[in-house]
């Protein structure tokens, strides 16, 4: 599991200072297409969970109990003299089987979709007048709304729960192989109980403890816990067995001949010479939570309704007859799917940058 | 090896007690139980509750419920599922039967294909084959199973009824069928969820395979070999080829619980009938006993699964053996 020594001064001098002579702007010369386009995506879905209300046209809630299951609207260009009402327009879909919820497009009539007005990016006149992106859901509700302001759990999920998990084993790792003896041994053990566990048995189990009645907020921090709580021990064993490595290398030793704290010399020495193994081992374990609040929303145990995540945005496709007649509630799994392709991505192209020794040729 | 061997399953004693006593834990601190729903109800009269109480033992503190429940398995009494009302060993057993055929299935599925096809993407490094296969590894690794499972359930549901059927685990005329019927139709309610489980695992280990042949085709051994007049063929086939797999052993052990909590979500989908759907069924209706026999029955597996690989390990190895492992 260890690196071998030798690859630990290289990836030091890297760690530290590539990312950072070179500024973003080298890094995106030096980066290929496919990584550019994970970088755009992901910055992509973070404006959106930054700027909900600006990008989803609608309010996420609103329920048009007129359009259920509504299929997705082409938009079609304006011709230049309707400008001022709207640079596009879609035909209003009218429900033709209320039974089966099959609509057709009104070729009589128009709506306008204003871009840029009341705050939004693109929206109509009114909500009851709707253009679908994405389609609605059973409820009338805009999909694509509801998949902007899902971006807020899901593509925070990874950062809160990588930064728990980050710091928890850059910690114990770190101190864990550097201190070594009796303390190394009792974290390993724990450690290893840990990582031997069925974990996503154990994320359901452990699910089914927090309590119906919180917000939904405090649900996402509580799922966000129990996720970072199973994580840990893998990214602390891998940074352990590094610490023990660097614990012997001249420059610690030198360190602690100069009367450094054990605090100081690990946060000092150790934590910074395999932080660029860590960048890399967090940016790989951000599908990994992204995923797991997935599952757990689209089986009901995670985020619920009303708030939108794209996991619980794809549990109406669990009933097979929705997902036949209505194939556009998959969108949301197109997303997940997008930025867990892009951490990959761009974490494998870290590792090639930050972690040199191990990059895969 | 007995030493190994009697070493290894006592290590599993305070895990399996550890995972079980935290899920015991977790259930219990959830808000009301099984009977508060019963409770709820008006046509069920009070006494009957407490009856059903008492007969669970669900009134008696904590510590108490989980020395009898860690005492009834030791009997191999898993205890009473609270809403099946049937024992929990008798459901388990057929359940986790049907994930182990899923785990094991589409584990052989994702080997057959990304051994060969690592290794022909390994020889031809930087050909047009070995991006493009590369690409669609990551496309694999990063497609969610459940994501991927809706998507087969919807090309079942596209392609009608002559297909593949999109969920269950079996028809509904099963039970009139005679045996080889019976497999048949098994058989063919897995394919789809053994592609879908496969896939991904298929993604992970074929980019293992291409770098461990890149990595050993220039070591020592290998220029021996080549030296020594050996065709490309016989290089690659039976030196390099032979020290590549022994990480996809260590591999399988550690990809099982990957694979338990994948074939759980692609259950859950495609409702199979196995054990991470009973859990989850468990889970949401706080079916205490259940919850924890399936909890119980993942972790052996899973333990057990992990000690299949070690030992496969040191039979396949021969720079391992059973000392090394117990060290580590």
């Amino acid at each position: 599991m260890s690196a071998p020594a030798s690859a630990l001064p290289r990836l030091q001098t890297a760690a530290g200072a590539t990312l950072v002579r070179g500024g973003l702007a080298r890094e995106w010369r030096l980066a290929s297409r496919t990584v550019r386009a994970s970088a755009v995506c992901l910055a992509l879905f973070y404006l959106f969970a930054a700027l909900s209300p600006v990008f989803a046209p609608y309010d996420p809630t609103f329920q048009n109990r007129e359009m259920p299951d509504c299929p997705p609207m082409r938009p079609h260009l304006s011709a230049p003299s309707q400008w001022n009402q709207g640079l596009l327009w879609a035909y209003p879909m009218r429900m033709v089987d209320a039974e089966e919820r099959t609509y057709a497009p009104d070729r009589t009539r128009r709506i306008y979709i204003h871009l840029l007005s009341g705050g939004h990016l693109f929206t109509t006149d009114s909500p009851t007048q709707p253009f679908y992106l994405m389609g609605s859901d059973g409820l009338g509700r805009d999909l694509f709304s509801r998949i902007v302001y899902g971006a807020r759990v899901s593509m925070c999920v990874g950062l809160i729960g990588v930064l728990i998990t980050f710091s928890l084993g850059l910690i114990v790792g770190a101190l864990s192989g550097y201190v070594g003896g009796m303390t190394d041994n009792l974290i390993m053990r724990w450690s290893e109980i840990e990582m031997s566990l069925p974990s996503f048995y154990f994320l359901l189990a452990l699910a089914a403890v927090i309590p119906p009645g919180i917000s939904a907020a405090q649900r996402f921090f509580l799922i966000v816990a129990i996720m970072s709580f199973i994580g840990w021990a893998g990214l602390a064993r891998v940074i352990r067995g590094m610490a023990a490595s660097v614990r012997s290398l001249p420059y610690v030793e030198a360190a602690r001949a100069l009367g450094g704290s054990r605090w100081r010399i690990i946060t000092r020495h150790v934590i910074p010479s395999v932080i660029g193994y860590a960048v890399v081992a967090a940016t790989l374990s951000i599908p990994g939570f992204i995923l797991g609040e997935s599952a757990l929303s689209l089986l009901g145990l995670g985020i619920q309704e009303p708030t939108p995540s794209w996991g619980n945005l794809l549990s109406q496709a669990e009933d097979p007859q929705n997902l036949a007649r209505y194939p556009w509630i998959l969108i949301p799994g197109i997303f997940i799917f997008l930025a867990v392709m892009s951490f990959n991505f761009l974490g494998d192209h870290l590792r090639d940058r930050l972690d040199p020794g191990n990059a895969s040729r | 090896m007995t030493r190994f061997l009697i070493r290894r399953l006592l290590n599993m004693i305070p895990l399996i007690v550890g995972i079980t006593f935290i899920s015991f834990l977790a259930m219990s601190l959830v808000p009301g139980d099984y009977l508060s729903n019963l409770k709820m109800n008006p046509k069920i009269s009070p006494e009957i509750v407490h009856q059903l109480q008492a007969q669970f033992g669900l009134d008696k503190p904590l510590l108490v419920r989980y020395a009898k429940w860690l005492w009834g398995v030791l009997h191999l009494d898993f205890g009473f599922s609270l809403k099946y009302r049937v024992s929990v060993t008798s459901l388990i057993a057929a359940r986790a039967f049907n994930t182990v055929i899923l785990a094991l299935a589409s584990m052989i599925f994702a080997w057959m294909l990304a051994i060969p096809i690592g290794i022909v993407v390994a020889v031809r490094q930087n050909s047009i084959w070995d991006r493009i296969l590369s690409f669609l590894a990551f496309f694999g690794m990063s497609i969610p199973n459940f994501f991927l499972a809706f998507l087969m359930v919807y090309f079942a549901m596209w392609m009608g009824k002559d297909w593949l059927p999109p969920g269950g685990t079996f028809s509904v005329d099963y039970n009139s069928l005679d045996f080889v019927n019976r497999v048949a139709d098994r058989i063919n309610h897995l394919i789809l969820p053994v592609f879908v489980l496969g896939v991904a695992g298929m993604a992970g280990l074929m980019r293992l395979m291409r770098s461990q042949i890149l990595e050993l085709k220039n070591s020592d051994f290998v220029r021996t070999a080549r030296a020594k007049g050996l065709s490309e063929r016989v290089v690659i086939y039976k030196h390099v080829l032979r020290n590549a797999l022994n990480p996809f052993i260590t591999m399988a052990g550690y990809s099982l619980g990957d694979l338990l909590g994948g074939a759980a979500l692609v259950e859950a989908v495609m409702n199979l009938q196995g054990l991470g759907l009973l859990l989850l069924d468990a889970v949401r209706s706080l079916d205490i006993y259940l919850v924890m026999g399936s909890v119980l029955i993942g972790t052996v597996l899973l333990l057990l699964g992990n000690l299949l690989a070690d030992l496969a390990l040191v039979a396949v190895d021969p720079r391992v053996d059973f000392s090394s492992m117990a060290s580590q």
